[in-house]
């Protein structure tokens, strides 16, 4: 139809000139005044960490690596009178030093030993770690059982004289441990076969565990005091980790049992632990613990921190597996139950597989803090990497001023790949994990 | 009795069931069966255990004592300690004060490095938390590289670090650096001007507290009378002009009126030494600024997470109620992420007054330096020191979660 309303129009009649493309959308000029300039405020700030950063980073890098001294054989390549420059970190003292960083004064003929020690290690937790790896079940009893027995013949030389009386009481026990399961199962009328099954188990693994570390394996005896460096801070965390797990989930339990003494235990166990510092738990079982034990018993100095370690982080991990536990839903406890599990089976079989699953992330996080944690043996006297650093920053073969800061540097940038890799992992499995979650 | 065939009608298989339970009941269960029973063995059996081992381990310990002959109880306390400490908040000499006066001082150490380091943690962790999270790339990425640093190296390293490298190079007395006003830095610590107080100096403490009351009340009122009518109340300004405002005036009526309340002692070179005024100890710096930057790292990402915690819809909410910026962070975000925030906060509290025994690497005269270092060697009480000093911090540790507890009570979600 035709309205036409009489009225002049306007009809351009060539094209309008396009503008010009915002210059600043792209680019690193359009990055930068988005990112960091954004408003005074933020230009402001940007100078300011700017400032900061000019005043922190070029000293650290013409200490770290520009007059760094990278070659030498003692202080006169480190001392800026003989060396004829300034010298920043003397990364020649960390080199001719590092058989001792790693393996303290263990025996150098013996130091393959200490080798396999860190390679089996790093196998075990690399099997437990790799989510896709195959028959974690295997992972677990050799890094649980497995890898603790071989490393203690390995680094210690086993051949552990028992004697034939412990032999003798040993049979006798083992024995009286079957006939008791096998009478309760008669009392429980179970089967009595599968209870006598459970009890030669036991008894077969800790007689195995024992005659393995009791046989002449012919490897030189070495004693504990001349370990040291990286292999015993290694030792700790390791120790640390692998009874810290067990116990933590036995502690967990103890912790959400419905029996009312079991419950109290361990209530009383972790927070008396999580109360109280580290350092304050190594003191106690360096002096208490030979107290506590019959006068001619004596425990090794080594092993005085790893249980005090052992338990500490148990604690921990028992409140890291107990968030898993609360955080698994009502249905699976419900559900197993309908089922017909025991608690056992139940524990073993649904809750703990999935329970263990999720916190994956917090167990490595405690991992992170206990391995940081170990360098506080070193207070209590034992040879660790922090302690193998103090011994021989004051070495007077290597006396010249950034000694001891190199030395510290070094410990630093260890513990720093360690912890940063094992928090990267972590919040990878936390990812991985959520990702069912997402939408 | 079997239920038949296909062709029984519910009711009936109803009825064939339940005769069939009825009869199946009780072939009376062992009582080895029943829970109850077995809960009661197993905790017996626990306790025995237990119990057997506690007492294994007091009679040897009682063996062990009387071999060596070292004398149990608490009457250590009451001897002379005869030895120096190098801070001390009360009075103490070797010669005059007892293991019991030590204790009070390594506690009072602890304590005041655990207060100090976790007011400037605070600050120190916010900064950095809220950075993270800043618009702007530079400042955010510099805060995750502090993070990750400090998060992963262990804190004895960063506190041999702060000790030596920083604090080692520091002059001799006699070339202290000059801080200006008073200050002086040199190989023996920090020297500053020590306040004297006069005899009236008490009223500006008075005038402290008074502030201090009447600004929470006022806060108080203004809170409800904007609940009622909807009118603010200028409550930042009263609040600085009653607590720092009533304690200044009060200073200047009083230097008014008669002299200076307050003086100050200024340390002065001597040839040697530097004499009077107030010194504080490296180990005491370095102690503190390493635990501050420390927990400062960790505090970081938890205010961080609770920050994030705070979904984007309150923001939005927020802004389109039409509240500033700053007004949707102070009164939507931030009391929302303190939820969140306050419970993981109170435990790096925790960990940094527990983190405070690592003074023993440094020998910073704490609790555990003094008592499980000094006072353990000298006396060999063992049993005695460790249960005083782990009683102290398990009381530190027990009391903040029962407040904690409290105040979670308190700001939890009420739920319908």
């Amino acid at each position: 139809m035709n309205t036409a309303v009489d009225m002049s129009r306007f009809v351009r009649s060539e094209k309008i000139e396009a503008l010009p493309p915002p210059s600043l959308t792209r680019g690193p000029l359009a990055w930068m005044r988005e990112n960091l300039f954004s408003s005074p405020l933020n230009t402001l700030l940007t100078l300011v960490v700017a400032y900061l950063l000019y005043v922190i980073i070029p000293p650290l890098v013409e200490f770290l690596v520009i007059n760094a001294v990278w070659t030498g054989t003692d202080r006169s390549a480190c001392r800026a009178e003989t060396a004829g420059h300034p010298v920043g970190a003397c990364w020649a003292f960390v080199i001719d030093k590092i058989n001792f960083f790693t393996y303290g004064s263990y025996p150098a003929t013996e130091r393959w030993r200490v080798n396999i020690f860190f390679v089996l290690l790093a196998i075990g937790v690399g099997w437990l770690l790799w989510l896709r790896a195959p028959r974690r079940d295997l992972g677990a009893i050799y890094f649980f059982w497995l890898f603790p027995v071989i490393s203690y013949i390995l680094l210690t030389g086993g051949n552990v004289s028992l004697g034939i009386g412990f032999w003798s009481t040993f049979a006798v026990s083992g024995a009286l441990l079957v006939v008791a399961l096998a009478a309760a199962a008669y009392a429980l009328k179970t089967s009595i076969r599968s209870a006598m099954l459970i009890g030669l188990g036991i008894v077969a693994v800790i007689g195995i565990t024992l005659g393995l570390v009791s046989i002449n394996w012919g490897l030189e005896p070495v004693p504990t005091s001349r370990w040291g460096g990286i292999l015993v801070t290694l030792l700790v965390a390791t120790v640390g980790i692998v009874f810290s797990l067990p116990f933590g989930i036995l502690l967990a339990l103890g912790r959400r049992s419905k029996l009312p003494i079991l419950r109290m235990a361990s209530v009383i166990f972790i927070e008396f632990v999580r109360g109280v510092p580290l350092i304050t738990v190594l003191i106690m079982a360096n002096t208490m613990l030979p107290l506590f034990l019959p006068g001619d018993v004596t425990v090794d100095r080594l092993a005085r921190p790893l249980i005090g370690v052992a338990l500490f982080a148990s604690a921990y991990m028992a409140e890291v597996v107990r968030g898993g536990l609360q955080a698994m839903p009502k249905g699976q406890y419900e559900g197993a139950m309908s089922l017909g599990l025991n608690y056992p089976q139940m524990m073993a079989f649904i809750i703990l597989p999935q329970a263990l699953r999720i916190v994956i992330p917090g167990i490595v996080n405690t991992f992170i803090g206990l391995f940081k944690d170990t360098s506080l043996v070193s207070i209590v006297g034992i040879f660790d990497l922090v302690k193998a650093i103090e011994s021989s920053r004051i070495d007077p073969n290597w006396a010249a001023p950034t000694i001891g800061i190199t030395g510290y540097a070094f410990a630093a940038l260890f513990y720093f790949i360690f912890c940063f890799g094992m928090s990267r992992y972590s919040l990878g499995v936390e990812r991985r994990l959520a990702a069912g979650q997402k939408r | 009795m079997k239920v038949k065939g296909p062709k029984t009608t519910s009711l009936q298989r109803m009825g064939s069931v339940q005769s069939s339970v009825s009869q199946a009941l009780p072939p009376k269960k062992s009582f080895l069966y029943d829970p109850k029973v077995r809960g009661i063995f197993y905790q017996t059996l626990l306790v025995c255990v237990v119990g057997y081992l506690f007492y294994i381990a007091a009679t040897n310990a009682v063996d062990n004592l009387r071999r060596a002959k070292i004398a149990s109880g608490f009457g250590f306390l009451e001897n002379t300690a005869g030895f120096d400490i190098s801070q001390t908040l009360i009075s103490f000499s070797a010669a005059g004060s007892t293991y019991g006066d030590a204790f009070i001082v390594g506690l009072l150490n602890t304590l005041i490095v655990s207060a100090i380091g976790i007011v400037f943690a605070t600050f120190l962790g916010f900064a950095v938390g809220i950075a993270r999270l800043s618009s702007n790339w530079m400042v955010a990425k510099v805060a995750m590289v502090y993070v990750e640093t400090l998060r992963n190296i262990p804190l004895l390293l960063q506190l041999l670090f702060w000790y030596i490298a920083v604090l080692g190079p520091l002059p001799q007395p006699r070339d202290s650096f000059s801080l200006g006003a008073g200050f002086f830095l040199n190989a023996r610590g920090l020297f500053m001007p020590r306040p004297l107080y006069a005899a009236d100096a008490w009223a500006i403490g008075v005038a402290f507290a008074i502030g201090v009351v009447v600004t929470i009340l006022f806060r108080r009122w203004a809170k409800k009378q904007q609940a009622a009518t909807g009118r603010q109340y200028p409550v930042g300004w009263a609040t600085l002009g009653l607590v720092l405002g009533l304690p200044v005036a009060t200073w200047i009526v009083l230097a008014l009126m008669n002299a200076n309340p307050v003086s100050f002692d200024m340390p002065v070179k001597g040839t040697f030494n530097l004499r009077g005024g107030m010194q504080i100890l490296p180990e005491f710096v370095a102690l503190l600024v390493g635990l501050t930057t420390y927990t400062a790292a960790f505090i970081a990402e938890v205010v961080r997470a609770g920050i994030l915690a705070v979904s984007k819809g309150q923001t939005e909410a927020a802004g389109s109620l039409g509240l500033k910026s700053g007004q949707t962070l102070r009164l939507v975000v931030i009391p929302q992420a303190m939820r969140v925030i306050i419970p993981p906060l109170t435990s790096q509290y925790l960990n940094l007054t527990k983190n405070s025994s690592l003074a023993v690497a440094i020998g910073y005269p704490d609790l555990v330096q003094v008592f499980m270092g000094t006072v353990l060697n000298q006396t060999g009480q063992a049993v005695e020191v460790v249960m005083i000093t782990m009683g102290v911090y398990l009381t530190i540790s027990l009391v903040t979660s029962f407040v904690m507890n409290i105040y979670n009570r308190r700001v939890a979600i009420v739920e319908r």
